[in-house]
């Protein structure tokens, strides 16, 4: 099978159903010829046009309601905002409109829009270029909440986030866009609220999202040398959030750590961690819950201060030894 | 009518007699509702119009069956106009299951998205970009429709305002922003939250038509908002009409309105739209006197009834607590 970069994977996705579904669109801030922040829509202009790759203003506020009104009325847009940081300027039409109409309206209406947005550090942006935000909109009842790992896993989770009658955010981490796996040509859908066991193992869990899928991934390999066997759970959306999968691991393993990169105060690892204290798999725990986050520190410049904002590989493979009693 | 009103040929034809009907719909359902809410009858919050019905009921005269409009938190004149049930909107407010939103939304959010009653939102200035939004379907589908989209004084300082007018501009889609300048925000008046005379000044920042109407003539909010949504069904792009009016009673449920004259309000309610619509119609012998007082009966039967309706309507169960979240 051929492969792909997750960033090309993105822009299969969106092209694949763009050429059959009339009603899907996109629109943002430099979208366009310039190929938005990062590129993944460059070459889509040329193919669909203007009229359905709308660059926009620099207007996160009107382009997200936008989104909503044309979604309320038919259309499927896909909104995307050049890093998860202006979502802050997004969140009303997110939050108060998109995520309540349906509700509010009495099961009436509905929003099938996606909005992706690169979220993550690591790319010496500073403080207001690399948040992990997406607790925030888990915390939202009537917003779903996507976070892909690798291109395989992003092509069909953007299918499937197009395809759903909900709102969808849809975080893309901005170093998994170069990642590379094997990626099917045609169109596939993996359907929202299915984790995947991206590593089997049976000493102990790691639920792990986004790029700490790939440190927690890293660590296990390391690990594995000193004869320990890592889990490695990626739920891949956290709303709808597989919880039987978690579930059935750490009663397998009997430890579970959960590795995000937003900061770790409260963010979706308590979520995590507290489904388990709630579940029967409580009851097979042999070492207490481990999470691991970023610092409570908005992200540095100083490339060694922003690597050490958030969790390391060696942190990883730190407490899964702490969490075995081993040195 | 035409050496009257000036009327376009299309609005010609209009049933007059049915707007003065819409008109004291408006008024009894306020005033209803205003009763319910002193006695306790009704919880939560609501917001009257008594005194603008002109502006709602003259904007939507001028629509077509197939366009669309969004409202406000004070939204239940545009409702009726819209031609929203009445025994559905007070069933909502009773909070029941037979009303717009199950009871689920309250005053705040009635809407009929199929018959394009985009909905009333809590939140000011939050029309503005779903407006926007549901006029980009228009134009992409070539569906022909025109969205009115009904805002106040207040919100035009929010900043969703100019971005989506900006944007709709650029776009030059088919939307009429419909300012409804009741002249306070809340307790603030507009004298001191900006320093333009007109809202409709501010539609020049934006490249597009800003003309002034009196509000509470139904006839120059007809015109005035006819010829904005034939230039927007022309393609021609938006337009800004401001219709000055004023709300007779006070903000919400509970406003002792310190921050206006009893005298200033005497001087509006002289210039009451439904006996200017009335009396306008008996002196050019459209109307009986005969007529026009079994027009305000049956409009008040209607909400009496309305009222029954609601009364006798079931209320919802906590099994209906937690769908309609999700399509």
């Amino acid at each position: 099978m051929r492969e792909l970069t997750y960033l090309e994977a993105v822009r299969e996705a969106m092209s694949q159903e763009m050429r059959q579904n009339e009603d899907v669109f996109i629109l943002g801030e430099d979208i366009g010829v310039y190929g938005g922040a990062f590129g993944v829509t460059r070459g889509m202009i040329e193919e669909f046009g203007p009229e359905r790759i709308r660059n926009t203003p620099i207007s996160e506020a009107a382009i997200s309601g936008t989104a909503v009104g044309a979604a309320l009325t038919g259309m499927r847009p896909i909104l995307e905002l050049q890093f998860s940081d202006f979502i802050t300027i997004a969140m009303d039409n997110m939050v108060n409109q998109a995520a309540k109409i349906r509700y509010m309206y009495g099961g009436k209406g509905k929003v099938p829009m996606v909005l992706r947005t690169p979220a993550g550090s690591g790319t010496g942006a500073a403080a207001q270029h690399s948040q992990s935000l997406e607790a925030w909109m888990a915390h939202v009842p009537g917003l779903k909440v996507v976070q892909p790992s690798t291109a395989y896993d992003a092509k069909g989770l953007l299918k499937a986030a197009i395809d759903d009658d909900n709102p969808v955010i849809f975080y893309e981490h901005k170093l998994c866009y170069k990642t590379k796996s094997d990626v099917p040509e045609e169109q596939y859908s993996i359907p929202l609220g299915k984790a995947d066991v991206k590593r089997e193992g049976s000493d102990v869990t790691i639920v792990a999202t986004a790029i700490m899928v790939h440190k927690s991934l890293e660590a296990a390999a390391e690990l594995e040398k000193e004869g320990i066997q890592v889990e490695v759970i990626d739920p891949r959306t956290l709303v709808p959030l597989d919880t039987e999968t978690i579930i059935q691991s750490v009663k397998k393993t009997s430890r579970l750590i959960v590795v995000h990169e937003a900061v770790k105060r409260g963010g979706f690892g308590g979520e995590i961690a507290s489904t388990i204290a709630e579940s029967e798999a409580f009851d097979y725990l042999d070492a207490p819950i481990k999470r691991l986050g970023g610092k409570a520190v908005p992200i540095p410049y100083n490339p060694e201060l922003e690597k050490a904002a958030i969790p390391t590989v060696d942190d990883i493979v730190a407490a899964v030894k702490e969490t075995l009693n081993r040195q | 009518m035409a050496q009257l009103v000036n009327l376009p040929p299309r609005v010609q034809e209009t049933d007059l007699k049915g707007l003065l009907k819409q008109m004291w719909l408006i008024r009894y359902f306020e005033e209803k509702v205003d009763e319910f809410f002193a006695k306790g009858m009704i919880h939560g919050t609501t917001h009257l119009a008594v005194g603008q019905e002109a502006s709602a009921v003259g904007s939507i005269a001028v629509l077509e069956g197939r366009d669309k409009i969004t409202s406000t938190h004070r939204g239940h004149g545009h409702c009726i106009a819209k031609g929203a049930e009445v025994n559905k909107m007070m069933a909502e407010l009773f909070g029941r299951t037979t009303g717009y939103c199950k009871g689920k939304g309250g005053s705040m959010h009635i809407a009929d998205v199929e018959k394009g009653n985009l909905g009333a939102n809590g939140i000011v200035g939050g029309g503005f970009s779903i407006a926007t939004g549901a006029a980009l379907t228009s134009k992409m589908r070539n569906e022909g429709y025109v969205v009115l989209c009904f805002f106040g004084d207040g919100a035009s300082n929010e900043g969703s305002f100019h971005e989506a007018v900006n944007l709709a501009s650029i776009w030059k889609l088919p939307v009429v922003f419909v300012c409804e300048n009741n002249q306070y925000g809340m307790s603030g008046p507009v004298k001191e939250m900006m320093n333009v005379e007109d809202i409709a000044q501010r539609a020049e920042a934006y490249g597009i038509p800003g003309k002034v109407v009196d509000g509470n003539d139904v006839f120059d909010v007809m015109n005035g908002v006819g010829e904005a949504v034939e230039r927007a069904r022309n393609g021609e792009g938006p337009s800004i009409v401001e219709a000055k009016t004023y709300r007779w009673k006070g903000h919400s449920k509970s406003d002792a309105k310190k921050y206006r004259t009893r005298e200033e309000e005497q001087e509006w309610r002289a210039k009451d739209p439904i006996a200017r619509l009335r009396d306008v119609l008996v002196q050019e012998g459209l109307l009986t006197e005969e007529e026009a007082d079994n027009i305000k009966a049956e409009a008040k039967k209607e909400i009496e009834e309305s009222v029954e309706f609601a009364k006798d309507s079931p209320m919802p169960t906590i099994d209906d607590l937690m769908e309609d979240i999700y399509a």
